[in-house]
Formats: structure tokens, C-alpha cells, sequence
């Protein structure tokens, strides 16, 4: 199972990629693979507040539907436009084309709840 | 748990592995998914591993007579080498199992639900008269679904029955990669297809000439998941969703396999007067108007009041929206009524529409 090293984890199955007071967001290879193909997602817009695990979207798969978690406190700066019209990244790419959001977060201290590769790769063994 | 003869292939291919009725099936394969295989089979030919269904084999002097006891089509009106699907109710009209009968010259094949082969087995064996014999051949069977538009050029190459001549709901037997086989022009899809009755010795040989044979065409081994989505397309009931002892085949949209006119049956006295009196619910298929899926138990609203409840829904691959089956108050069932379903809080617009979704070629 591909779990990059430098993204961090939550147990909700999503990675996030640091950088600076910005934070992007998706699902894991793992969790591409449970909800198998996905049919569309529904989005937060720009600018919604979003606070430490609360569901911020859903992915809608064919057989089944996950809420998305907010990992981080603050607001949305950026939506994926491309899984509008694409939803299948997030299967086919999930670490790159697949990416859902980005937050601009508000609390760095609520970093160290979020998980390493290594403690996420405990989780889904 | 149990497994097929084609669990080990399953895994090799990929297989996503999943509980279903006692069975480890494949719901899915990596790296296709439910989306391409369902598309495999619309546009071009896949194959199933379909062994968990059960066959029991029915004969003796009497079988005609106990079978139109206990199923709800009329059984006489089947030709040697003929299928018909049929249903089988309980006394108060509820349905125990839904089902395929198989009329061979010297016996009857009939094909249940792999989550109902015990419960079905012991009800027709708690009714069985002397002159009858119910052998249970479920384990020693496999059977294979070959489905989509190449299916007959792919089996062609295995065979040398002659398939042209096998009509709709039809059977032959014969010989498949060698093997022995009943080829049977049915499957769950809409599709042209076969299904293929099998020793559960010969079914990884089959499965693989078949695999092989369907390579030119491009040929998707295909799973549970695909098999819901094409089959909720067609509209077709699936038992433990759509139907189920609570449910009787009037209600459920089956009462042109109920022939209430050829006799008394197990179940038709209570089923003549839900006949004559209408069904209090009616099974619907109904379309969303915007992007959203229904899923199985969400509930059915009209002007805000609770009418009913989703029994299956999915994303159809197909039409790209979200479609299900669910029971309404008789009266509300009508195509082109508008109705709302409660996905999660969130009243989404839906459509009854009439059946199918999918209207093959």
C-alpha cells in the first residue's frame, strides 16, 4: 500500500501535505480502494470555516458514501476543480490529480494530532 | 466461509473479496472496478463467477404436480430444455425465495438465491410427497455467467452446439471446452448472455478457455458489484432488498409469474384476494434529478409525508445518475409522480419512472 512519507495521516483515512499555513487534503490509496469507484464528491465552497473533525463533504461512491473530515481547523482556500468533472482521480491518483482541498489552517498546534505514515500504516495493517 | 472452485483465480485476478451469503465472492477486481466492468458487459462481453447460487435437482413421477404446488408459475407450460422464473411464497402471500426451474426430459433443475439454499431446500423438502426425489447439488455445481454483446462469439469458439438456435429462456447440453455443460440463454444483466451449469471440478478450466477465448473482445471478469448496478438498470428484484417474506409478488411487480388462474398453489389464496383488493404498496423505480444516490432503507416522501422506503439504489453507470427500487403507498406509484428522498437530511427530487432504466438493444 503506497503511504508517501512525508504526508501526514488521520485515522478517517485521509492524507494531508503541509506547506506553510497551508494544508492539502485527500483520501488514502487505502481508502480509494474500500469505497472503490467514486461517482462524484460534494465540495465545501471557498471560504467555508472548517473545524477539526467535522465533515467538511462527502464522497459519494457507486456502492457506497463517506463523509470527509476536516483534519485541520480554518477555511477552505481552494477546491479541486478538476474531480467536477473527473471524481475517477481520486481512484486513479489519489496523492496527486486526486487531491480534494486545501485549508488555510488556523491552529498549528492541532498538527500534532494528526498521524505519521508509519502510525496510519498500524491502523490499516 | 465458503468458496467457489474459483476463489484462487478471483484472488490472482484481483478479485476484491467480500462476505455475501456465506460466500467469499468477488465484489469487485483491482484494477478495473465496478464502473468498467459494468461497462464490459453493456458494450462488450464479461464473465461471472456466479457458483454460490443453489441448484436442486427435483424428480420422480410426481415433480410436475409439487412443483406447481410450490411455485407460483405455471410449471406445465414448460417445454423440455426450457427455463422460467418463478417465485415461491409462503401461505400468507410473503415470499420465501425467487428463483429459476429447469425442465429437463427425465428432471427439474431449480435455481435459488445463494443466501436462501438451506431455508429453501427444507421448505420444499418439509412439502415433498413420496413420489418425489430433492437432491440438494449446490456444492458440486459451479456456474458461470458469460454476458454482453460478444457473448455468443466467445462461447462459439469453446463449442459446437449450435447457439443461434438457442432461443431466450432456452437450454441446451452439450459440450464446453471439453467439458460437460447445460448452456443456458439466460443472466441478470439485460444482455444477450449465457449461463453455464458445470462440475465444480471443470469450472477454473472453463473459466480460463472463456477468459482466453474472450481476449479479442476484450473480456472483463466481473463482480458482485457490477452485477447489482446492471441488474438495478433492468430493473430486476433482488431477494433480502426487494423482495422477501414480508413482501409478496403482487406488490413487488411479479404478478406476471403469478398465475393465479392455473390452480391453488402455496400462497394463492391470500395472493387471489391481494389480487382483487390491489397491493397496499407498490414497488417503484424511481430516477434523482440531481446529483445525489440513493441507498437501501433511505425514505421516500410525497408533499412531506413518509410513503415509503428504499430497498436498492446505486449510481448507474450507465445513465450516470442515481436510481433505485423502493416500495410506495399503492396510489403514489404511478410513473412520472414526483417524490423526494431523504438522503441524510437533505430532501433530494426523484422521478418514478417506468421500468427499466436501461432499455438494451
Amino acid at each position: 500500500m503506497n503511504l508517501p512519507a512525508d504526508l501526514k495521516y488521520t485515522k478517517e483515512h485521509e492524507w494531508i501535505k503541509l506547506e506553510g499555513n497551508i494544508a492539502t487534503i485527500g483520501v488514502t490509496e487505502f481508502a480509494q480502494s474500500e469505497l472503490g469507484d467514486i461517482a462524484w464528491l460534494e465540495m465545501p465552497t471557498v471560504g467555508d470555516e472548517t473545524r477539526i473533525g467535522e465533515t467538511f463533504g462527502t464522497i459519494e461512491a457507486v456502492k457506497t458514501v463517506e463523509d470527509l473530515y476536516a483534519p485541520l481547523s480554518g477555511k477552505i482556500s481552494e477546491i479541486n476543480p478538476g474531480l467536477l468533472d473527473s471524481p475517477e482521480f481520486v481512484n486513479d491518483d489519489p496523492y496527486g490529480k486526486g487531491w480534494i482541498v486545501k485549508i488555510e489552517f488556523s491552529d498549528e498546534t492541532e498538527i500534532a494530532k494528526l498521524l505519521s505514515a508509519d502510525d496510519y500504516a498500524g491502523l490499516i495493517e | 466461509m465458503k468458496r467457489t472452485p474459483l476463489y484462487d483465480s478471483h484472488l490472482k485476478a484481483g478479485g476484491k473479496m467480500v462476505e455475501f451469503a456465506g460466500y467469499e465472492m468477488p465484489v469487485q477486481y483491482a484494477g478495473i472496478g465496478i464502473v468498467e466492468e459494468h461497462r464490459a458487459v453493456r458494450e462488450r462481453v464479461g464473465l461471472f463467477d456466479v457458483s454460490h447460487m443453489g441448484e436442486f435437482k427435483v424428480s420422480g413421477s410426481d415433480s410436475l404436480e409439487f412443483l406447481q404446488k410450490m411455485t407460483l408459475n405455471d410449471v406445465s407450460k414448460l417445454e423440455v430444455n426450457q427455463a422460467q422464473y418463478s417465485g415461491i411464497c409462503y401461505e400468507d402471500g410473503g415470499m420465501v425465495d425467487d428463483l429459476l426451474v429447469y425442465k429437463f426430459e427425465d428432471h427439474y433443475m431449480l435455481v435459488v438465491n445463494a443466501s436462501n439454499i438451506e431455508k429453501d431446500f427444507d421448505w420444499f423438502d418439509s412439502h415433498k410427497p413420496e413420489g418425489v426425489e430433492l437432491i440438494n447439488e449446490s456444492d458440486d455445481t459451479a456456474l458461470l455467467a458469460l454476458q454482453g454483446k460478444y457473448s455468443k462469439d466467445v462461447l462459439n469458439k469453446l463449442t459446437s452446439l449450435a447457439l443461434d438456435d438457442i432461443k431466450y429462456y432456452r437450454f441446451e447440453i452439450g459440450s464446453v471446452s471439453g467439458k460437460e455443460a447445460t448452456v443456458s440463454r439466460t443472466g441478470y444483466t439485460g444482455e444477450l448472455g449465457f449461463e453455464l451449469y458445470l462440475k465444480a471440478e471443470d469450472a477454473l478450466e472453463v473459466w480460463n478457455d472463456l477468459m482466453s477465448a474472450g481476449a479479442e473482445f476484450d473480456i472483463k471478469p466481473t463482480g458482485l458489484g457490477a452485477r447489482d448496478t446492471l441488474r438495478l438498470e433492468m430493473c430486476y428484484p433482488l431477494y433480502g432488498n426487494d423482495i422477501d417474506q414480508t413482501t409478496n409478488p403482487i406488490e413487488a411487480g411479479l404478478g406476471w409469474i403469478t398465475k393465479l388462474n392455473k390452480g391453488d398453489f402455496i400462497g394463492s389464496t391470500l395472493l387471489r384476494q391481494i389480487k382483487e383488493n390491489g397491493p397496499s404498496k407498490r414497488l417503484v423505480a424511481f430516477e434523482m434529478e440531481r446529483k445525489a444516490i440513493p441507498r437501501h432503507d433511505y425514505e421516500i416522501l410525497l408533499d412531506d409525508k413518509i410513503i415509503g422506503k428504499v430497498t436498492s439504489g446505486t449510481f448507474s453507470p450507465t445513465l450516470r445518475i442515481g436510481i433505485g427500487l423502493g416500495y410506495v403507498r399503492a396510489g403514489n406509484h404511478k410513473p412520472e409522480t414526483e417524490i423526494k428522498i431523504d438522503i441524510r437530511g437533505r430532501y433530494e427530487s426523484a422521478k418514478i419512472i417506468k421500468p427499466p432504466f436501461y432499455k438494451p438493444e
